[in-house]
């Protein structure tokens, strides 16, 4: 038997590493079962996941596992009772996380050791790249992806087939192949995942691709917030090029190609391929004017081919299982699977991976489990930044480019973050503007300075200063910028706020004309407020609030200070009398 | 004095990142991501050394500093706080905990507290957005936040640092 615990970025935030060493330290110098590593498979609303194994075959799952568990896990296994571990298993409920899932992107993740080659191999990897290079040209590579319909999935959807060809037949002996972890919407992590879990797939991918336009060197350029997943990739290029998968004459044939990465520095505006060419370059990240496309002039001005993790992930794939097998699933535009980080008010949040043609709602609630704490669902953002809130009543849209497209949101790469009735949709939009405005490199005036008004203007709605003439003035600016910028930055950012408009519009006329918040959200518009009636002075409140802004006598009733109270919720949380009420 | 020859373990440090990096400015996001690995920010003179290292402007080098959001040209404190405030955890609250931290603190984003302890930096999204909302101190990811949370954590950080019993 063996015992596997998932060791991703969550699951180490969520204490992994102490669970893993805490078995390790309960094992013998010899025992009959081994202890080992793999990534994330998704459930990060159940992590710590420890997983035991006989060969392939999972026996048992089990969830929340905590480092004090350790010892009845190693004994059970020893024993092999795993039936004692009955009360950690994982529920039968919860395991419709995965079985709703169709893992094409994230076949392994969860399940290899994403730092060991033979787990790689043990399940086909490298097969495709020894395929490609032995039985394929690079043209029916190219015909191959073409076939399987794969679109970019960091956010546009353009054909990747046709990028490859454009890049292949564009004239020059130097030519790059770029892969883009910039991985900037915030509140996304699925091409996290894929490097930290499943780095191979990922360079095999990419290895593929280089043949078939033909590069000489392939670069990955990965966002510096995410450390593990930068030791994962660097460990993973090295054992393959010791194996011989990457470098010169790879597997005995005449194609040669270099593998490096390179970590970014934070900046949103380098997810844009030209700016991360500029980042690459060691350059301020500011797009460049197009055309030249990348295709023909991109990295050291050499044609050059940049897709994203997850573009590359189902690679090696279709190759494998052929194109028209990839084709099958999805919709009439829209092929393949697609993977989500399904984050915010929702009860399952994690990595969903699931054929083009679902819904949202079948997303959100079959997968996802609804909301938490019993609350209603009010919308759900797709596409972070650049893209835009479907309300619940669109819930039933499927995934596929157009069909979202047509909503005001996108597909985008794959940030599905959920919102309750809690949650404020003008709050939403000046969220991202704010982080827009921050964002924007400078080089446009429409981006730079309109992005800024349009700041402004959310910002006194939110704070209660909201006019007249606001929308109006949000919705004038969203157009002038749109218009006005270079690149997809700018060109998008207006869509969060477009959208929020264009379903919520009541919420910034309550904002604006009653002053009031609808969902309870905007903090300048609230007011925290004891019920002298109820209020026991029992001092719960006021010893638990950080800015000691309440007030009372024991057994007397307290007040809030409202010059002081910074709206934090803490109090009305701890209060045993419900005393404590916002307005 | 005991730092001048750690100055120079620091400078050699440097040069040893900047002979792999071909003094190439190609590379400058490279270079400096190691200068400030080992300098824990960007010095001005260091800015002046990796320019005349690589051949390019001083002008060059920083403009590419202040560009991206890693690199900081103060120093930090001892420990650094990372608030998240991407999508997710902005949905669950993190403007609330900033409030916290700060109203804790008595410092706001940017700033390090004046005994040198805590810096506080809000990012974009530490990629953990199940676990939201999460900050991150020094190396550790801290999830499932909430104002309680924020302030025992930040007390076993003062504790620990009291206690001396982290190097
Ligand atoms: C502001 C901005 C940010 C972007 N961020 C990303 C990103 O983080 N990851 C990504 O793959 N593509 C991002 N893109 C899209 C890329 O420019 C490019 O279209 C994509 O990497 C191409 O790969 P694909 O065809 O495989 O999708 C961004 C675009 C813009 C305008
Ligand atoms: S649209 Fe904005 S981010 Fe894009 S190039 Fe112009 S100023 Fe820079
Ligand atoms: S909301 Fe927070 S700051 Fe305000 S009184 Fe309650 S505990 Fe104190
Ligand atoms: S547990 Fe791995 S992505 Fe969340
Ligand atoms: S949004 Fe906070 S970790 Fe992603």
């Amino acid at each position: 038997m063996k015992i596997v615990v998932g060791q991703g970025s969550c699951g180490i935030a969520a204490g992994a590493g102490k669970t893993y060493e805490a078995i390790r330290a309960c094992m013998k110098e010899s025992e009959a079962f081994e202890l080992g590593s793999t990534g994330c498979n998704g459930m990060c609303f159940l992590e710590p996941i420890v997983d035991i194994y006989e060969g392939h075959r999972l026996l048992k799952r089990l969830v929340n596992v905590d480092a004090a568990q350790a010892e009845r896990i190693v004994s059970a296994v020893r024993e092999n009772r795993l039936e004692d571990l009955s009360d950690l298993a994982i529920r039968a409920e919860d395991e419709q996380f995965l079985t709703q899932q169709t893992r094409i992107a994230l076949r392994n993740c969860g399940i290899i050791d994403p730092v060991d080659i033979r787990s790689y191999q043990e399940r086909d990897g490298y097969k495709a790249l020894e395929k490609v290079l032995k039985t394929m040209t690079p043209e029916e590579v190219i015909e191959e992806i073409k076939v399987s319909g794969l679109a970019g999935r960091g956010g546009a959807g353009f054909p990747t087939w046709f990028k490859w060809n454009a890049a292949r037949q564009s004239p020059g002996e130097e030519k790059y192949l770029i892969c883009n972890a910039d991985e900037g919407d915030p509140g996304a992590f699925m091409d996290r995942a894929v490097i930290e879990s499943d780095p191979h797939n990922l360079i095999e991918g990419m290895m593929i691709a280089a043949y078939a336009i033909g590069a000489s060197e392939a670069i990955v350029y990965v966002r510096a917030e995410y450390p593990l997943a930068i030791i994962h990739l660097t460990e993973a290029i090295k054992q393959a090029r010791e194996a011989g998968y990457i470098g010169t004459n790879i597997l005995g044939t005449d194609f040669s190609c270099e593998f490096r990465y390179m970590a970014g520095a934070g900046a949103f505006v380098c997810g844009e391929e030209t700016a991360l060419i500029e980042s690459l370059e060691g350059k301020r990240g500011m797009p460049r004017l197009k055309p030249p496309f990348p295709a023909a002039a991109g990295y050291k001005m050499k044609p050059s081919n940049i897709n994203n993790v997850e573009t590359f992930a189902n690679v090696a794939w279709i190759i494998l299982n052929g194109g028209d097998k990839f084709a099958a699933m999805g919709t009439e535009n829209s092929k393949g699977t697609k993977v989500f980080a399904l984050t915010g008010k929702i009860r399952r949040g994690g990595l969903v991976e699931i054929p083009m043609g679902q819904t949202l709602r079948h997303v959100i609630f079959d997968i996802g489990g609804g909301i938490r704490g019993g609350k209603k669902i009010k919308a759900v953002q797709l596409g972070g930044p650049s893209g835009g809130c479907v309300p619940e009543h669109l819930l039933d849209t499927v995934i596929d480019y157009k069909a979202l497209g047509a909503t005001g949101a996108i597909m985008g790469s794959g940030g599905m973050v959920v919102m309750d009735e809690d949650t404020c949709m003008v709050g939403m939009a000046r969220f991202f503007l704010d982080f827009t405005s921050k964002e924007s490199c400078g080089k446009c005036v429409h981006c730079r300075i309109g992005t800024r008004r349009m700041l402004e203007v959310l910002n006194r709605i939110v704070e209660g200063q909201g006019q007249e003439g606001d929308i109006e003035l949000l919705e004038e600016l969203c157009y002038s910028i749109k218009d006005g910028a270079l690149c997809g930055l700018g060109q998008t950012a207006p869509n969060p706020v477009l959208t929020t408009i264009r379903y919520f519009r009541d919420e910034y006329e309550a904002h604006i004309q009653e002053k009031h918040c609808p969902a309870g959200e905007c903090r300048d518009l609230l007011m925290y407020y004891i019920d002298p009636d109820l209020c026991k002075g029992c001092t719960a409140c006021a010893r638990k609030c950080p800015a000691d802004a309440i007030e009372g006598q024991v057994k007397a009733p307290h007040r809030i200070d409202p010059e002081k109270c910074i709206k934090c919720g803490t109090c009305m949380s701890n209060c045993k009398f419900g005393a404590i009420s916002v307005r | 004095m005991s730092n001048c020859s750690c100055k120079d373990d620091r400078i050699q440090a440097l040069d040893a990142v900047l002979e792999e990096c071909g003094h190439d400015a190609g590379n400058l996001i490279t270079i400096l991501q190691n200068a400030q690995e080992i300098y824990g920010y960007l010095p001005s003179e260091i800015i002046y050394y990796v320019a005349a290292q690589t051949g390019v402007s001083p002008a060059r080098v920083m403009g590419v500093a202040t560009f991206y959001s890693q690199f900081r040209l103060e120093p930090v404190g001892k420990y650094l706080i990372m608030l998240c405030k991407g999508t997710a955890c902005h949905v669950n609250g993190a403007d609330t905990l900033e409030d916290v931290i700060s109203n804790e603190l008595g410092i706001t984003n940017g700033q390090t507290t004046k005994d040198g302890l805590f810096s506080l930096k809000t990012v974009a999204c530490l990629g953990c957005c199940s676990l939201s909302p999460v900050m991150m101190i020094n190396d550790e990811v801290f999830g499932l936040l909430t104002s309680d949370k924020v302030i025992s954590i930040l007390n076993e950080f003062r504790n620990k640092a009291e206690g001396g019993k982290d190097a």
